[in-house]
């Protein structure tokens, strides 16, 4: 097997073998239903993050107003759910609560599984389309554009919780039975989410690759670095902007789809200004522009959050806080170009199976090989 | 009419907050194109300066004029801090600077928390800003008329500052072409520092001002920093004529659209408002035509 | 996407059809490769056991039984309240006054003879959180019952986790109502306990034309639906009604409608900051308490002091408790609790409710003589204590317990003291059931 490891489609095949030995049979035959679970919702965010790695690490779009995107794959999903809950012709409990008791027309195509679906893929990616189309078109870049996406992400939040006849305002959308079916409240549905997340994580990170690799990937970062020029070469550096934060919108949809039937409720809270930006924190601490850094990134900080902020509340805004400052300010390209060196030696030395046993390493195992050298 | 006149000035007055939250961004944003997010948390600063200003001076009317000088250097001084030692060795990575603030600006919250505890804190307006004044035939808060003049002096102070001192000149020079301001003597790092200084400390002073209307906690910034970015770039670059603008224009767009309908709806609307003109007008209502902008 | 294909596991490698030309060989047969895999993998997981109860309302089936630890001299409890981010404002005055009970109880002998061992976690004021940490605290620390929320999202997102794992939440905040689940006793006030009487009390002083201004988020809002109802049976115009966003800092326009619009009594229920900016700008304006009065129904002794005591003097508001409610009961928590955690801190409502949370919770396990969550939801019905706010009851039907009503007064001195009470406690009815003119609203 050692003489593969010259060749990078080997060390993809060798990757992609780890991760889903990690992801597939260590991480559910060690990990708690609850920790499982828990490990569910932060691949859902480290969807989002392969997203903003390939508009911001690869496009450089800054975008402040992924929630947005999270949000309205979440919120079609949820929909979904709380119509097939309620049954054929019922009414979610909510609006009967809330409001007159009737569905709006806008939510029954949401009855369907299949048109939900397709538009939790489509609709995201559509307006992001549409949205990138428009602003670059017109040159909005930079700062510009990361404000003009922050404030996108406010009024969505906003507009979430004024209407709460239809969206549950702040309370958003949960308390979800079934999902396609099957019961939400059995482990071994709970266990099925995990491994659809996984495996759709696996596939948006092949795809990453994919682009990163292409023609396509070489001039999205050609047009990160020198915009004009592009221009000048003959390319639409607007289509290509726009590609590529059509592609972060989805992702970011379909990891707010998961979102829903793992963590069981939906709100303004998860799309709003802040949540959005928190969505950087691990691209950035991961490495931006890498392969992988960003989705080790998002699952290592939510992990950390999530068990940091058990026993030391206070000190982890500190911690956040301090992440942003020193990662961005003086590690630019994020832990991944730490680990650069390191990492060579390694892949070369470990084989593959000893790193399995090691629950541990669950969460920072994929790096030594999948990651290739595409950063 | 009296539903006109009286929204016409609400209108005006939320503009007046508006434009102070932002006159600091469109210097420091603006002109030196430095995002920083924790422009929100100096105006906090200010605010909880003035809370602590009180607890000396309690002649309230006294501690408000205090308050603003010291609200000008503690926000002055924090942004001087977060220039030397972050912001300086970012100025080609505006993005960057972006994250690297709001991880500060987190931090100056729960510093905030840790130090002032979590509630609210109560500072008292001064006797002769409690009540109202008619205009026009209607009856409008002082403090709102106060605000309104406090942002109009700030404004007027920082074009005289930048139209007719040495300092201005350099700083003008500095926005314009760096490269030439660099090589015609002009020690830019050092303007830098004190365009920051400056900006930073009307932040402060809005702050203070900010006392008079609403509620002093850790998060008073995050609520005016979303809409003070939305002046400065509605307002273009490069000059602070277009932020003055742009804050009353958004101010009374935002007051006419709420009174005849609710104030979230509002808000939504100007803000689809603002993406559309920004289509038409990428570049602000007034814009700087030079090179480095380019 | 393309999780879902038919399971193709054998032959794994070579079965996909190459898609779109741009594809390399090698990463069609990737994309192929994990699809599969993960569609095997995901259907050999749920394959077993599918169709539980889809789509089925009302009481999902419990899964598993609980983990409970009944056996040791000690036994587990989980205190969930946001410690960090906006909510921790109030809920760090919950935790206290839960930390406080926690204490006492185990001064006392604790609970049929065993210690309180409290895990205490952080909601971070984030719905999701909520979840997380109350899943956590129920399969992994598994606690016998958790105490804490505050926002009716931090409830909402809590409900289905304690129903399909089949816990006890114990929730100290007074909240819209229209809500009842077995899993959760609700020792704050429902609206027939808090607004429902404010507005008794208004029509009493002769009040005809109420101005409604809130935040907008779910209590308000079908507060204000229910406040519409009563006025429309009672006589009462409603000449306004008003939301600000979360978070909103400016009441000059909201004001200036209050102004123009004739009313003679304001219904409050605005949230947090919202209610400074608003307070500032009414006094400001010109508006006195005596003429215009506001009933607020989410300020508290905690608040007054962030408002500014010189805004909200002479302003109504309307709980269940107040610091100064005058029992030998009240004397001692008030006492204790300066005594534990400073002379200048206050007591309040969702505090109380919480303290006696957890006694209410001691009295039911000693009257079910268990701590199992069937045997404690069988004898919750008439578990009573004599709590700071006077003698309360649990109602075994719906969970919420009966509270007498009090609209108070702020003083100079910043605490509020009682204007006006119900005539003893009211029986809890979050869904108006007994009240005509409320038929329509849910």
């Amino acid at each position: 097997m050692s003489g593969l490891w010259r060749n990078p489609t080997a060390r993809l095949w060798v990757g992609v073998a780890i991760a889903a030995v990690v992801l597939f049979v260590v991480a559910p035959g060690t990990l708690s239903v609850f920790r499982l679970n828990l490990l569910a919702k932060f691949l859902c965010l480290a969807m989002v993050a392969v997203g903003i790695g390939l508009a911001w690490g690869r496009g450089g779009m800054l975008t402040l107003g992924q929630g947005v995107f999270f949000g309205l794959g979440g919120y079609m999903m949820a929909m979904h759910l709380k119509l097939a809950d309620a049954g054929p012709g019922g009414v979610p409990d909510f609006m009967s609560l809330y409001g007159d008791g009737t569905v709006p027309g806008w939510w029954e195509p949401f009855r369907s599984p299949v048109f939900t679906i397709v538009a939790i893929v489509v609709l995201p990616t559509l307006i992001a389309a549409l949205l990138g189309l428009a602003v670059f078109t017109r040159r909005v870049r930079g700062a510009y554009f990361a404000i003009l996406s922050q404030a996108l992400a406010a009024a969505f939040a906003i507009l979430l919780i004024g209407q709460q006849k239809v969206t549950g305002g702040t309370n958003g959308l949960n308390g979800f039975q079934g999902f396609f079916g099957f019961a939400l409240s059995d482990p071994a549905n709970k266990q099925m989410l995990y491994f659809i997340a996984a495996g759709t994580l696996l596939v948006m990170v092949l795809l990453v690759r994919l682009l990163y690799r292409s023609r396509y990937g070489e001039l999205l970062v050609a047009v990160r670095d020198q915009e004009n020029r592009v221009r000048f070469l003959g390319y639409n550096p607007a289509l290509v902007k726009a590609a590529a934060f059509a592609v972060a919108a989805c992702f970011a949809s379909i990891g707010g789809a998961l979102f829903v039937p793992i963590v069981g409720i939906i709100s303004p809270a998860d799309v709003g200004v802040v949540p959005s930006i928190v969505f950087l924190v691990g691209v950035a601490i991961g490495g931006r522009a890498t392969l992988l850094g960003p989705v080790l990134g998002a699952i290592a900080v939510s992990w950390a959050e999530s068990s940091l902020s058990e026993s030391f509340p206070s000190f982890w805004t500190y911690f956040q806080g301090g992440l942003f400052i020193v990662v961005v300010a003086f590690l630019p390209g994020g832990l991944a170009s730490l680990g650069q060196v390191w990492r060579k030696r390694r892949a070369v030395e470990a084989p593959p199976d000893d790193e399995a046993d090691d629950p541990a390493a669950v969460v920072a195992e994929p790096e030594p090989s999948t990651s290739g050298r595409s950063a | 009419m009296d539903a006109v006149i009286s929204q016409t000035f609400a209108g005006l007055s939320l503009g007046s907050v508006l434009l102070l939250a932002a006159l600091g961004l469109a210097l420091t944003f603006g002109q030196m194109g430095v995002i920083n997010m924790a422009h929100g948390e100096f105006m906090m600063a200010g605010a909880y300066t003035a809370f602590a200003v009180q607890k000396v001076v309690s002649d309230a009317g006294l501690s408000l004029l205090v308050s603003l000088l010291i609200g000008f250097l503690v926000g002055g001084l924090l942004g001087l801090l977060l220039e030397v030692t972050l912001i300086s060795r970012m100025y080609t990575r505006p993005l960057d600077t972006l994250l690297v603030t709001f991880g500060v600006a987190l931090v100056l919250q729960q510093l905030a928390r840790d130090i002032f505890g979590a509630p609210n804190v109560d500072v008292r307006a001064p006797a002769w800003l409690s009540g109202a004044v008619p205009i026009l035939g209607v009856d409008v808060p002082k403090t709102r008329v106060f605000i309104l003049g406090l942002s109009i002096a700030c404004v007027v102070a920082l074009s005289l500052v930048l139209k007719l001192t040495p300092l201005g000149r350099r700083i003008r020079a500095t926005v314009q072409n760096r490269d030439l301001a660099e090589t015609s003597g002009i020690s830019t790092r050092a303007t830098d520092r004190l365009t920051f200084f400056i900006g930073s400390g009307v932040a402060g002073i809005a702050g203070v001002a900010l006392t008079l209307l609403g509620s002093i906690g850790p998060t008073l910034g995050t609520n005016y920093i979303v809409d003070a970015f939305l002046v400065v770039v509605v307002g273009g670059i490069g000059q602070l004529k277009g932020a003055v603008i742009a804050a009353f224009a958004l101010g009374l767009l935002q007051a006419t659209i709420e009174y005849s309908s609710t104030a979230s709806i509002a808000k939504v609307l100007v803000f689809v408002v603002i993406v559309a003109f920004l289509q038409v007008r990428p570049q602000g209502i007034v814009s700087v035509r030079t090179r480095s902008l380019a | 996407m393309r999780v879902l294909p038919e399971p193709r596991s054998p032959d794994l490698l070579r079965s996909s059809p190459a898609k779109g030309t741009p594809l390399t060989r090698t990463s069609t047969r990737a994309l192929a490769l994990t699809a599969a895999l993960a569609t095997t993998v995901g259907l050999a997981g749920c394959g077993a056991k599918t169709d539980a109860s889809a789509g089925s309302s009302g009481s999902a089936a419990a899964t598993g039984s609980s983990c409970v630890d009944t056996s040791g001299d000690s036994i587990k409890i989980g205190f969930l309240n946001s410690l960090s981010g906006t909510m921790a404002i109030s809920e760090q005055t919950v935790r206290d006054s839960l930390d406080m009970a926690a204490d006492e109880i185990n001064a006392a002998g604790g609970v049929m003879g065993k210690q309180l061992k409290v895990v205490a976690e952080d909601g971070a004021s984030e719905p999701t959180v909520f979840a997380e940490k109350a899943e956590k605290l129920i399969t992994s620390d598994c606690v016998a019952a958790v105490f804490g929320g505050w926002t009716s999202s931090s409830r909402k997102a809590m409900l289905p986790v304690f129903e399909s794992n089949d816990a006890l939440l114990f929730y100290p905040v007074q909240y819209e109502g229209l809500e009842a689940s077995k899993n959760i006793f609700y020792t704050g006030a429902t609206t027939n306990q808090q607004i429902i009487p404010a507005m008794d009390y208004l029509k009493e002083q002769g009040k005809k034309k109420v101005f409604l201004v809130g935040s907008d988020y779910v209590f308000p809002r079908t507060a204000n639906k229910e406040i519409d109802a009563y006025a429309k049976a009672n006589g009462i115009e409603i000449v306004g009604e008003e939301y600000a966003p979360l978070g909103h800092t400016d009441f000059s326009t909201i004001v200036n409608k209050l102004k123009g619009s004739g009313a003679d009594a304001v219904f409050n229920t605005l949230n947090g900051d919202s209610n400074v900016a608003f307070f500032k700008e009414y006094k400001n304006a010109g508006l006195k308490a005596d003429s215009l009065p506001v009933v607020s129904v989410s300020i508290a002794e905690e608040e007054v002091g962030g408002i500014g005591v010189d805004n909200v003097e002479g302003q109504l508001t309307a709980w269940n408790y107040y610091e100064t409610v005058d029992s030998p009961e009240n004397k001692k928590f008030v006492a204790d609790f300066k005594a534990k955690y400073g002379d200048d801190r206050v007591t309040s409502d969702p505090m109380e409710a919480a303290y006696t949370s957890l006694y209410l919770w001691k009295g039911m396990v000693e009257k079910a003589k268990s701590f199992a969550v069937p045997d404690i939801q069988a004898a919750a019905g008439g578990v009573s204590f004599d709590a700071p706010e006077g003698k309360v009851t649990v109602n075994g039907e719906n969970h919420h317990i009966a509270k007498t009503a009090l609209i108070g007064k702020i003083a100079k001195d910043g605490l509020i003291y009682t204007e006006w009470k119900s005539d003893g406690p009211i029986e809890p009815d979050p869904f108006l059931k007994g009240y005509d003119w409320a038929a329509g609203l849910s």
